[in-house]
């Protein structure tokens, strides 16, 4: 080699315990810098896509979007999704376990994440309200656990505050192929049309079946996908989980609609 | 360094040493990312640029490392360099790097990179390891792109989410085939590369 060789004994156990805490140094500070300018990027994308999807369970697809966005001679930047966001999302609430409206918490920056790892009583519950081509909508965030990490959603509820008018699902790292699957347009028109309470009004959520036959039979099933059995377990306690905490404001919202008529 | 032989160190694992078709390996991220075109070749272009850095850096400091911890060594730089290829895509690519998911960082896993560091980088010096690392990462890459080309054609019917099926074909009874989505289907294909590979070289094929 034609390099100067170091002076220093490379097998040493000092020379070892020096370089390695030397490269770790060096790593640590490029990792933190490099995080530190990404981070903002990031939490764009991730904020747009929050957007992006509640827009979505509702029926304004990306497709649509860019379309409008056309029309106006634009393309479909963050900024115009903002806009979008405002003029149709009407009230983002954030909610406690009694249905009532806390005022001084911003809805869109609750993370659920570690919400859901709170005492029920505790917990933040966020309630998008969406006003699309005269009709409201009632767009719940879902946060739970996949097979193997975490997975999430938005279903968006017709204003009986009961049928399922659309649904997106996300997930961090479901098997490609099988789990990964509930991210699929199929695997959503799975869920549209259901009911989450019976005629009586008693809560009954959704159940996620394997090999179910005639899905459309039913109003409170749906077929699973098969070969990802847990994923998709995790999906109906995500969904039952979640929506569950919104009765009380929904039981509200209902009891001061028949006062008002 | 004579410029042949840079040449042949850059251009010798796209065909006669391929790491997928000849060395065989790296085959489990090739099976999962080739859906689709765009994905693949992001993925093409980050195991390339993670391959040729870190046997760029490993290949500099290759004096200074312990020889009794150098894997270690190896992969604290391969994993910073995928962290950030990861941060990168996250933030200027938001939806491929979903797509790629776990796979980027997989990319640690990759027999290939590891391979490089240890058969090339840590003899060589700095710039013939650049050469290789980013000779071996197109060698990778160039199967890739085209397994997904073949996937996404006749699985999707679709080029870069483009349609290219014309619709009259539809209409005449074509469908896509799904088998092509499957990851068996990859592995066929790769075989199949494989075979077309050693049929036009024949100093590949081992002696009977």
């Amino acid at each position: 080699m034609s390099e100067g060789k170091p002076k220093f004994d490379r097998n040493s156990n000092a020379y070892t315990i020096v370089f390695t805490i030397i490269l770790i140094s060096v790593v640590a500070v490029v990792l933190a810098g490099s995080y530190k300018f990404f981070k903002p990027y990031y939490d764009k994308n991730v904020r747009q896509e929050k957007m992006t999807d509640i827009l979505y369970t509702v029926g304004l697809d990306k497709a649509k979007l860019e379309q409008v966005a056309k029309t106006k001679g634009l393309s479909l930047s963050y900024a115009l999704i903002q806009q979008y966001f405002d003029q149709y999302v009407k009230k983002q609430l954030a909610l406690n376990d009694k249905g009532e409206v806390l005022k001084d918490v911003n809805a869109f920056d609750i993370n659920l994440k570690s919400e859901i790892k709170k005492d029920p009583h505790k917990q933040v519950y966020p309630l998008y309200i969406v006003e699309y081509q005269g009709k409201t909508y009632y767009v719940i965030p879902m946060y739970g656990k996949g097979l193997w990490d975490d997975i999430w959603g938005y279903v968006a509820l017709e204003s009986d505050m009961n049928t399922i008018h659309g649904i997106k699902f996300g997930h961090k790292s479901e098997t490609p192929g099988l789990g990964a699957n509930i991210t699929e347009k199929w695997f959503e028109k799975r869920f549209i049309g259901k009911k989450l309470f019976d005629e009586q009004g008693n809560f009954t959520g959704i159940d996620v079946v394997k090999n179910l036959r005639n899905p459309e039979k039913y109003s409170h099933k749906t077929d699973a996908i098969s070969g990802a059995t847990l994923t998709s377990n995790g999906v109906e306690n995500m969904i039952n989980e979640r929506v569950k905490h919104y009765i009380p404001f929904f039981k509200k919202i209902k009891n001061s609609n028949h006062v008002e008529k | 360094m004579s410029k042949n032989k840079s040449k042949e160190i850059l251009f010798d694992p796209l065909f006669e040493n391929n790491p997928i078709t000849v060395q065989v390996l790296g085959i489990c991220s090739a099976l999962a990312v080739t859906v689709k075109l765009m994905p693949a070749i992001v993925m093409a272009i980050s195991v390339m640029l993670v391959v040729g850095f870190s046997n760029l850096i490993i290949s500099l400091i290759r004096n200074y490392i312990p020889m009794r911890i150098r894997i270690i060594v190896q992969l604290v730089v391969i994993a910073s360099l995928v962290i950030l290829v990861d941060l990168t895509l996250k933030a200027f690519s938001y939806d491929v790097s979903k797509q790629l998911s776990v796979f980027v960082g997989l990319i640690i896993t990759n027999c290939i990179v590891m391979g490089r560091l240890e058969a090339f980088a840590m003899d060589n010096k700095p710039w013939p390891s650049f050469l290789d690392g980013i000779g071996n990462g197109a060698g990778y890459g160039l199967i890739l792109i085209i397994v997904a080309f073949f996937r996404e054609l006749f699985g999707s019917g679709t080029l870069f989410n483009h349609k290219v099926i014309p619709q009259w074909l539809y209409d005449h009874g074509y469908i896509n085939n799904g088998m092509m989505l499957m990851p068996a289907m990859a592995l066929i294909t790769v075989g199949i590369i494989i075979w077309v590979q050693r049929s036009l070289m024949p100093s590949l094929t081992e002696k009977e």
